[in-house]
């Protein structure tokens, strides 16, 4: 096609148009925020100038000292560096996200995929269970897994995860179901290739785009839900400095320690910005027929 | 219609057994053993056995949950281990408090995240669509919670024009009559509980409906834009009927499917919102009391609340899809 060797030879200044719409202000600010979130967290041992939970009775609940203070954002009721905490609770919140994001990604994709693929009873069933679990207002079987198997890192992962795969697992069936009768997957049936095998090797790399999408915006979601849990005190157990316990020690101090309750609620909604961001870009840039309709969030 | 309610009503029995399953497995699973804690730690053997057989933990695990079906279907959720009243009883009192700060969210959000989101998707990348979408953005991005505590620090604490907690000042409302503040002091005719009433709704209504206007706002905003290319659109236009009337009579109306839905799915995430933001500003609701009774091990409390919550939000779901028939003349079931 003469036309189009042309018209990309004259229209494009850029020799790697791929990178052209990744160099959105979208990309731009979500991959800051997340960048320097993951270096601080992976970094908090070396950046964070206290021990997270040391307790210095002697300077309990002061204000942020912003220049050349000890502590650079304030102290808590218990006199931990506030900074401190952030940069630890950095830690804990990204590596309990990513879990859940990861492991609810696994089990949906692969439920999704063989419930589309076998169809009959297995699709049955796997959608009755659907059916059920999403009958739970969100975060109310977090909080009834929480409140009946008690708190823990284990707990919580799988009250997080116990409603997050849901959404790959629909979307991931719908597709499967359109990909089955296609001719490539008909073909490999043909050469003799496995279930399984077709499963993993020619349906998910087909759909793991889709799910890579929702797998961002089920990362910002489940950051929100871990703060929420910790907030009620549901969460990790408390010598674990997280966003959502510091939120919930705030309270008590509202009116007369501003900065206890500031900072850690701003994290939480920069990260989830930055994710958003990101998800948002990555949808536009990955699926744009979601963008149309708007949903994916 | 008719027969398509009645056939998702008899589909969704099958999800509600399904679900009354998994909430009594939950409870088996829960560590430590449940006479115990009633009884202590110095409780005898003999007197473990006898509150046993007593509350029938003796028996095989498939006739305890057919019992607990049983009363459950029956309304007798069982007794509250912390307030010594009947579950339904303590459940009653409160759930007025939460429906009226759901509906007064709900008020909010759509007032204010329509308009929105039908002017930034009729001019798409204007300033009114970008301010509009980075608001929906931070509404989608911020947790209510912290929302609601920035507010009481702003509003409250510095500001000083509106009360951090609770439902009304002490002494202000009349006696009880239906449990619903704006409606009793309406019919009372006490103008100053309704104010003190929306004053203090107002912050927590706001902190609970944040994240239900940044996503409506999307939604809306998308819908708009993908029915303002139609024909219809184009026609109306043509006729010479004003702008705004176009926008407001035939695109939003044709836009209001996407709408209704994420309405209807957001009620859930405000129903579960609730549980928060009541605990955050102490509203009186069946949220706070979840907390209350999760954090005192009421377990007979909480599976009460935990299945009121989501038969609520199955009937939901059962009404939204109801209503799609109403809306858009087209769906016939």
């Amino acid at each position: 096609m003469p036309s189009l060797t042309l018209e990309s030879a004259i229209s494009r200044p850029l020799q790697l148009p791929w990178l052209r719409p990744l160099l959105t202000a979208k990309v731009l600010a979500g991959g800051t925020i997340v960048l320097t979130l993951v270096v601080v967290g992976v970094f908090a041992p070396v950046l964070a100038p206290y021990d997270p939970n040391a307790q210095q009775l002697r300077a309990m609940v002061q204000p942020p000292q912003w220049f050349g203070g000890d502590h650079f954002l304030g102290t808590d009721n218990l006199g931990r560096d506030i900074l401190s905490r952030i940069l630890y609770g950095a830690r804990v919140s990204l590596l309990i996200a990513l879990a859940v994001v990861v492991i609810s990604g696994f089990v949906g994709v692969s439920l999704g995929a063989i419930s589309g693929y076998f169809g009959r009873k297995v699709d049955f069933s796997i959608q009755k269970l659907v059916e059920v679990v999403w009958a739970f207002p969100p975060l109310l079987l977090a909080i009834a897994i929480m409140a009946f198997l008690g708190q823990g890192l284990f707990n919580l992962i799988l009250a997080l995860v116990a409603q997050r795969w849901i959404q790959y697992c629909r979307v991931v069936r719908g597709q499967t179901l359109s990909l089955r009768n296609r001719d490539f997957v008909t073909a490999t049936q043909a050469l003799g290739a496995s279930d399984s095998r077709i499963i993993w090797r020619h349906i998910i790399p087909n759909i793991i785009q889709t799910s890579l999408v929702i797998g961002t915006f089920a990362m910002a979601s489940a950051i929100i839900s871990e703060a929420s849990l910790s907030f009620l005190g549901l969460g990790v157990p408390p010598e674990i400095p997280t966003w959502g316990t510091m939120l919930a020690d705030a309270r008590i101090y509202i009116s007369t320690a501003w900065w206890l309750a500031l900072f850690p609620g701003l994290c939480i909604f920069l990260t989830v910005l930055g994710i958003n961001l990101l998800g948002d870009a990555l949808r536009d840039l990955l699926d744009p027929r979601l963008k149309r309709t708007g949903s994916g969030l | 219609m008719g027969t398509y309610l009645v056939r998702r009503l008899i589909g969704t029995l099958p999800v509600l057994l399904l679900i009354s399953l998994l909430v009594f497995l939950l409870i088996q699973a829960a560590p430590g053993d449940p006479t115990l804690m009633l009884l202590g730690e110095d409780a005898t053997a003999a007197d473990i056995a006898e509150a046993k057989q007593r509350w029938g933990l003796d028996q095989p695990i498939y006739i305890q949950y057919v019992k607990f079906l049983n009363s459950a279907a029956t309304g007798n959720l069982g007794k509250s281990f912390r307030f010594g009243l009947p579950v339904i009883e303590v459940i009653k009192e409160r759930l007025p408090a939460t429906i009226e700060l759901a509906t007064i969210s709900i008020i909010i959000g759509i007032l204010l995240a329509i308009p929105l989101g039908v002017w930034a998707g009729a001019k798409p990348n204007s300033w009114i669509d970008n301010l509009g979408t980075t608001f929906g953005l931070f509404g989608i991005s911020m947790p209510s919670f912290w929302l609601g505590i920035m507010l009481i620090l702003l509003l409250a604490g510095f500001l000083h024009i509106l009360p951090s907690a609770g439902r009304s000042t002490y002494g202000v409302a009349g006696p009880r009559e239906t449990g619903f503040y704006f409606l009793d002091s309406i019919r009372q005719g006490n103008w100053l509980a309704v104010k003190d009433a929306f004053t203090h709704v107002l912050m927590p209504a706001i902190a609970l409906g944040s994240n239900m206007v940044g996503i409506l706002m999307r939604v809306t905003r998308s819908a708009v834009l993908e029915v303002m290319n139609e024909e219809y659109v184009v026609t109306a236009r043509a006729k010479g009927l004003a702008e705004q009337r176009v926008l407001w009579r035939h695109v939003l109306t044709n836009a209001l499917i996407p709408i209704v839905t994420v309405v209807g799915l957001e009620l859930g995430t405000l129903l579960s919102g609730s549980i928060i933001v009541e605990t955050v500003f102490a509203w009186p609701g069946i949220g706070s009391l979840l907390i209350t009774g999760v954090t005192s091990r009421d377990h007979p409390l909480v599976t009460g609340l935990v299945m009121i919550y989501t038969v609520a939000f199955v009937t939901i779901n059962l009404i939204i899809d109801a209503l799609y028939a109403l809306i858009d003349p087209r769906i016939r079931y």
